[in-house]
C-alpha cells in the first residue's frame, strides 16, 4: 500500500491523503507554501537541519560581533585597565575627556587628511589606467599585471619597502631627486613634519591604485558597445564619448569605489605603524593608531573604546551606503 | 523594516556571474576606439613609464634581497647586485651559518612563514566551508526566522573591524576553560597568544556569506528537490549538489580570504606575543619598528612573504578579476 503511494503529487491526485501516511518532504513543503499551515513548532522541527547548519556561524557572530559591540559600549562608561583589577564606572567621563582631548582632534584631522587625499588620487589614477589598459593593445595583459602587482603585495611588505625608499641617506627617492637636481639637499621624508603624511599617502596610492583599476575595468567592460557606435555615428569625438558616455556610465562604479575607499582609509593603521609610528610629533597619528596607543600602550581599554566608538559614528554613514550599494549591485 | 527585508529577498533575481566572453585582444575595437599606429605608439609611451614606476619598488626589493649590507648601504643604488648573496634567505632558513655579527643584528625565523601559512590555510578552508553552509540555508531553505537572522548577518557587515577590536581582545582573553581560565573566564590568558584566537573569529564572514548566497540563488530549486526525492539527507544535498555548482563563488571567497588572512596584521599583532608564534607580517613589522638594521634579512623576508600572494595571483589571475566583478560591481 505504502509502496504504491506516488512521491510527487500528480494531476490525478485527489485531496491529500491523511490516513496513515507520513508526510514526505515535498508534500510538506507544498503544504507550508500553500496554506493549511502547520504550527510553528512543527515547521521549526521539520527544518531543524537549517538551524544546525547555521549554528557555527551564529555562534561566532553573536560572540565576536554582537556581544563585542555591546561590550564596546559598556567599556566606554568604565575605566578599564588590563593591569588593574579595579574597573570603576565613570559615567560619561571618557566622552568628556575625548571632546577636550587635543590629540584626538588632531588624529581626526590627520585621518581626514589621509582619506581626502589618498582616495580621490587612487581613484583618478585607477580610472586613467583602466581607460588605457582597456584599449586594444597587444601587451595590455602585462600592463594590467604590472599595475596590480602592488595590490597583491602584502601591505606590511609594501610599507617596509617604502620606508627604505624614503630613507634620508640611502633611499632611492632622495638619490634620484638629487641626481635630477630637483632637490638640493636630501629630504627627511618620514621625519619631516610636513612631508610625513604626503609620503604615507603616496605609498598608499601606489598600493591601492591597482584595485581601483580592476574595478573600473569591470565597469568599463559592462558598457554596451552600441552606445559608442551610435555616438560615433552622431560624430562624437574621443573626448565627447568619454565625457558623455564613459564617465556617466561609470557612476555606480565610482560611487562603489568611493565608499569602499573611504571606509578602508578611515581605518588606516598598518602603514602608520610600520613607517612612522605616528610621528613626527603625532603628525601621522590617525584615529586607529591613536586608539591602538591608548589600548595597548597606555592600557586604558575604556578610553580606547570611546575612541573606537567615535570612529564607528564617522563610518556609520558610509557603511550604510556600502550595504545599499552591495545589495543594488546584485539586484541590478 | 519589512520593505528592507523584501529588498533583500528578491528571489526572482538570478545573478549571472558568468564572465564576459574573452575578447581577442587587438582585434575587436573596444569602446568604439579604433586605433591608428600613431595613437598606439603614444599610448605605449604613456603606459610604459607608468608601469615602470609601479613595478620599480618591487623590482628593487627583489634585487636588494640578494645584496649584502654594504651594497644596500652604498650611496648609489645597484639594480643588479654586484656581489649576490643568499645571506638574507639563509637568515630565515638556517641561522647557524650566519656570522656572529649578523646574528647580533637579529635573525628571522622560518616559523613566521609556517605560522602564517598554517593560519591562512586554516581560516580559508574553514571560512569557505562555514560561509557556504550559512549561505545555503539563506538561499535554499525556508525556515521560521530566516529573514530576521539574515538581516542580522547583513547588519554585521556594517560594523568595521577596528571598532570591535578592543572588546574582542578582552573576549579572547576571557574565553572559559582555555589558557588557564576557569569556567567564568578568569585567571588565565584565554585564547591570547594562541592560534585559536587568531582563527576562530575568522571562520565566518558576513560578506562571504552574502557573496555565496547570491550565487546560490541562481541554482534551480528542482535540482535540490530531485535530490530530496532520491532520499539524500540535507547535508548530502548541500555537499554533493549545491557545493559543486557554486565553485566559482567558493573560489572567489577562498582567494580573497587567503589574501586577507595572509597579510592580516593588526589582529595578530595584538593577539600574539611569543616570538615562535608570530606570523610573517608581524615578525617583519616588529623587526623594522625595533630599528634593527639587518636590511638584507628584512628584504629577503619580505620577498618570501610576498611570494605566496604573487603565486596565488598568477595562478588565479582571471578568478581575481571575476571575483571583483562578483563582489557587486556591475557597471
Amino acid at each position: 500500500m505504502a509502496t504504491a503511494r506516488p512521491l510527487v503529487r500528480t494531476e490525478t491526485d485527489a485531496a491529500p491523503v491523511k490516513t496513515g501516511v507520513r508526510w514526505t518532504r515535498p508534500r510538506l513543503r507544498r503544504k507550508i507554501r500553500h496554506g493549511n499551515r502547520r504550527g510553528l513548532p512543527a515547521r521549526v522541527w521539520t527544518e531543524r537541519s537549517a538551524y544546525v547548519f547555521l549554528l557555527p556561524g551564529m555562534l561566532i557572530f553573536s560572540v565576536f560581533t554582537l556581544a563585542a559591540l555591546i561590550f564596546a559600549v559598556y567599556l566606554t562608561f568604565h575605566r578599564w585597565s588590563i593591569i588593574e583589577p579595579d574597573r570603576p564606572f565613570v559615567g560619561l567621563d571618557n566622552y568628556r575627556d575625548m571632546i577636550h582631548d587635543e590629540r584626538f582632534t588632531e588624529s581626526v584631522l590627520n585621518t581626514i587628511y589621509f582619506s581626502g587625499a589618498s582616495v580621490p588620487l587612487s581613484m583618478a589614477i585607477g580610472l586613467l589606467l583602466a581607460l588605457l589598459v582597456n584599449l586594444p593593445l597587444r601587451l595590455r595583459g602585462l600592463f594590467r599585471a604590472a599595475f596590480y602587482l602592488p595590490v597583491v603585495t602584502p601591505f606590511v611588505v609594501s610599507a617596509i619597502l617604502w620606508k627604505w625608499l624614503y630613507n634620508g641617506d640611502y633611499g632611492l627617492f632622495n638619490h634620484y631627486l638629487l641626481q635630477a637636481h630637483i632637490i638640493d639637499a636630501p629630504l627627511l621624508w618620514l621625519s619631516d613634519k610636513n612631508l610625513a603624511m604626503p609620503a604615507v599617502i603616496l605609498m598608499s596610492v601606489w598600493a591601492g591604485t591597482g584595485f581601483s583599476m580592476v574595478v573600473y575595468l569591470a565597469g568599463l567592460q559592462a558598457i554596451p558597445d552600441e552606445l559608442y557606435e551610435s555616438a560615433r555615428m552622431d560624430g562624437a569625438g574621443v573626448w565627447q564619448r568619454l565625457r558623455y558616455i564613459t564617465i556617466p556610465m561609470l557612476r555606480p562604479t565610482t560611487l562603489f569605489l568611493l565608499v569602499m575607499g573611504i571606509i578602508s582609509s578611515l581605518q588606516v593603521f598598518t602603514q602608520i605603524f610600520v613607517m612612522t609610528s605616528g610621528g613626527p610629533v603625532s603628525r601621522t597619528t590617525t584615529m586607529v593608531y591613536y586608539m591602538y596607543l591608548w589600548a595597548f600602550k597606555y592600557f586604558d581599554m575604556g578610553y580606547a573604546s570611546t575612541l573606537a566608538f567615535a570612529l564607528f559614528l564617522m563610518l556609520l554613514v558610509f557603511t550604510a551606503l556600502q550595504l545599499r550599494l552591495v545589495r543594488q549591485g546584485f539586484e541590478a | 523594516m519589512s520593505g528592507v527585508v523584501e529588498g533583500v529577498d528578491l528571489r526572482q533575481v538570478a545573478p549571472e556571474p558568468a564572465p564576459p566572453a574573452r575578447r581577442s585582444p587587438a582585434r575587436k575595437p573596444q569602446n568604439g576606439i579604433q586605433f591608428r599606429w600613431q595613437q598606439k605608439v603614444v599610448t605605449y609611451l604613456v603606459l610604459t613609464p607608468l608601469a615602470i614606476l609601479f613595478v620599480a619598488p618591487f623590482a628593487w626589493l627583489i634585487s636588494a634581497s640578494f645584496q649584502p649590507m654594504g651594497e644596500i648601504f652604498s650611496t648609489s643604488p645597484h639594480w643588479v647586485p654586484k656581489d649576490p648573496t643568499l645571506d638574507g634567505y639563509k637568515g630565515f632558513l638556517d641561522v647557524g651559518h650566519l656570522t656572529k655579527a649578523q646574528q647580533g643584528q637579529g635573525h628571522g625565523d622560518w616559523r613566521w612563514f609556517a605560522n602564517s601559512a598554517f593560519v591562512a590555510i586554516a581560516i580559508t578552508v574553514l571560512q569557505t566551508f562555514f560561509n557556504a553552509l550559512c549561505a545555503y540555508c539563506f538561499a535554499k531553505r525556508r525556515f521560521p526566522g530566516r529573514n530576521v537572522i539574515f538581516m542580522l548577518f547583513l547588519a554585521t557587515m556594517m560594523v568595521p573591524g577596528q571598532v570591535t577590536l578592543i572588546p574582542n581582545y578582552l573576549i579572547i582573553k576571557h574565553i572559559p576553560f582555555f589558557g588557564g581560565n576557569d569556567w567564568m573566564g578568569n585567571g588565565g590568558h584565554g585564547w591570547l597568544d594562541s592560534y585559536w584566537g587568531l582563527i576562530m573569529p575568522g571562520i565566518v564572514s558576513a560578506f562571504g556569506i552574502f557573496l555565496i548566497r547570491q550565487y546560490m540563488l541562481s541554482i534551480p530549486d528542482q535540482l535540490l528537490e530531485a535530490a530530496r526525492i532520491d532520499g539524500a539527507s540535507e547535508f548530502r544535498i548541500f555537499w554533493s549538489v549545491v557545493l559543486p555548482l557554486c565553485a566559482p563563488a567558493l573560489a572567489a571567497n577562498a582567494i580573497f580570504t587567503f589574501q586577507g588572512a595572509w597579510e592580516d596584521f593588526f589582529w595578530p599583532l595584538i593577539i600574539l606575543s611569543s616570538p615562535e608564534k608570530i606570523t610573517a607580517p608581524v615578525g617583519l613589522a616588529l623587526f623594522v619598528v625595533q630599528n634593527r638594521t639587518s636590511w638584507t634579512l628584512l628584504f629577503a623576508g619580505s620577498v618570501i612573504a610576498a611570494l605566496p600572494m604573487i603565486i596565488v595571483f598568477l595562478v588565479f589571475q582571471r578568478k581575481f578579476v571575476q571575483g571583483i566583478a562578483l563582489t557587486g560591481v556591475k557597471g
